[in-house]
C-alpha cells in the first residue's frame, strides 16, 4: 500500500480523490444552473424593461451567461471573444446610441394597440414551445469526434482552409465602421 | 439525468436557445423603438449561436469548424450592431425621434 492509499483511507470519504472529483462535477453542474439562471434573467430584462438603458445592462448580463454556457461546451475561446466583442463592444455601442439618441419607451402602446403585448406573448411563447418540443422528441445522433477543437486548431483552420472567409470577414467589417462613420456624419450640420 | 448533469446534454442547450429566441421574438414585436428592437435582435442571434455551438460540441465529427463558424456570426453581428446604430442616429437627426410610430414618410 503505498502513501496516497494510507492518505485516502484515513479521509472521511467525501475527501478521497473519487470524492473530491466527484465534488467537483456537482459544482460544475450548480455552477451551470446559475449561469442558465443569469442569462435567463438577463433575457427577460433585456427584452421586457421599461427603461432602455435597464435593457442594455441586462443584456450585457445575459451575455455573460452565454460565454459562460460556451465554456461548458468545450470553447474557451469563444467564451472569451463572446465576453470581449458582445459584452464589451456591441453593449458599449447600443449603449452610446441610447445616450445620443435618448429613446424614450414611455408610451404604453405600439401602433397595434393594447392587443400587441399579448399578442406578442403568444407568438412568442408558441415559436418557443414548437422549438422545445421539437429538441425534446428529436434523437439527434452524435459523430464520431475526429479531434478535440482545440484553439491550435482554431488559428491553423482559420489561417488555412478558412483564410479567404478570414480576409473577407474583415473587409466585411471595413467596409460596416466607413458606412455606419457615412451614414451617422450625413446631415450633421443640420 | 439529474439536475446536475444537465449541462452534459444537447437538449439543455437547445431548451435554453428556444428560451431566449422567444424572448428576442417577443421584444421584436413589442418594443417601440428601434434601439430596443435591435437589442431583442440581438437575443435572437445569440440563440441561433447557443444552438451552433451545441451541436458542434455533441454532435459534430470536427469541433473546430463550428467554433470558427461561432466567431464568424459575432463578426457579422458587430458589423450589423454598427450600422443598425449608425441608421439610429440618423433617423434620429431627421425625426428627432426614434419611435416607430413617428417614422411614416419615406420621401428622403
Amino acid at each position: 500500500m503505498n502513501i496516497m492509499d494510507t492518505i485516502n483511507s484515513m479521509l472521511p470519504g467525501f475527501l478521497t480523490a473519487d470524492g473530491l472529483a466527484g465534488i467537483a462535477d456537482e459544482a460544475a453542474g450548480v455552477v451551470f444552473l446559475i449561469m442558465c439562471a443569469i442569462t435567463l434573467i438577463g433575457g427577460v430584462i433585456a427584452c421586457n424593461s421599461e427603461r432602455l438603458v435597464r435593457a442594455v445592462a441586462g443584456l450585457a448580463v445575459c451575455f455573460v451567461g452565454v460565454a459562460a454556457l460556451y465554456y461548458y461546451l468545450n470553447s474557451p475561446f469563444v467564451a472569451m471573444m463572446q465576453i470581449l466583442i458582445y459584452v464589451g463592444a456591441v453593449c458599449i455601442t447600443i449603449a452610446f446610441a441610447i445616450m445620443l439618441a435618448a429613446p424614450e419607451e414611455n408610451k404604453k402602446h405600439g401602433p397595434a394597440g393594447p392587443l400587441s403585448g399579448p399578442l406578442g406573448l403568444i407568438a412568442a411563447g408558441l415559436a418557443t414551445i414548437g422549438m422545445i418540443g421539437l429538441a425534446l422528441k428529436t434523437d439527434f445522433i452524435a459523430m464520431p469526434k475526429v479531434n478535440m477543437g482545440s484553439v491550435k486548431l482554431i488559428g491553423v483552420e482559420l489561417l488555412t482552409t478558412y483564410s479567404m472567409v478570414f480576409e473577407l470577414v474583415s473587409i466585411v467589417l471595413l467596409i460596416a465602421i466607413i458606412g455606419s462613420l457615412v451614414i451617422a456624419r450625413h446631415g450633421r450640420s443640420k | 439525468m439529474s439536475m446536475l448533469n444537465l449541462h452534459n446534454s444537447l437538449t439543455t442547450y437547445l431548451v435554453l436557445a428556444a428560451i431566449l429566441f422567444g424572448m428576442g421574438v417577443y421584444g421584436l414585436v413589442t418594443r417601440r423603438t428601434l434601439v430596443g428592437m435591435l437589442i431583442a435582435s440581438e437575443l435572437i442571434l445569440v440563440a441561433s449561436s447557443i444552438n451552433i455551438m451545441a451541436f458542434n460540441r455533441f454532435t459534430a465529427p470536427d469541433p473546430t469548424i463550428g467554433q470558427i463558424f461561432s466567431l464568424f456570426i459575432m463578426a457579422i453581428a458587430a458589423a450589423e450592431a454598427a450600422i443598425g446604430l449608425s441608421i439610429t442616429i440618423a433617423v434620429y437627426r431627421n425625426y428627432k425621434s426614434v419611435d416607430t410610430e413617428d417614422l411614416v414618410d419615406l420621401n428622403g
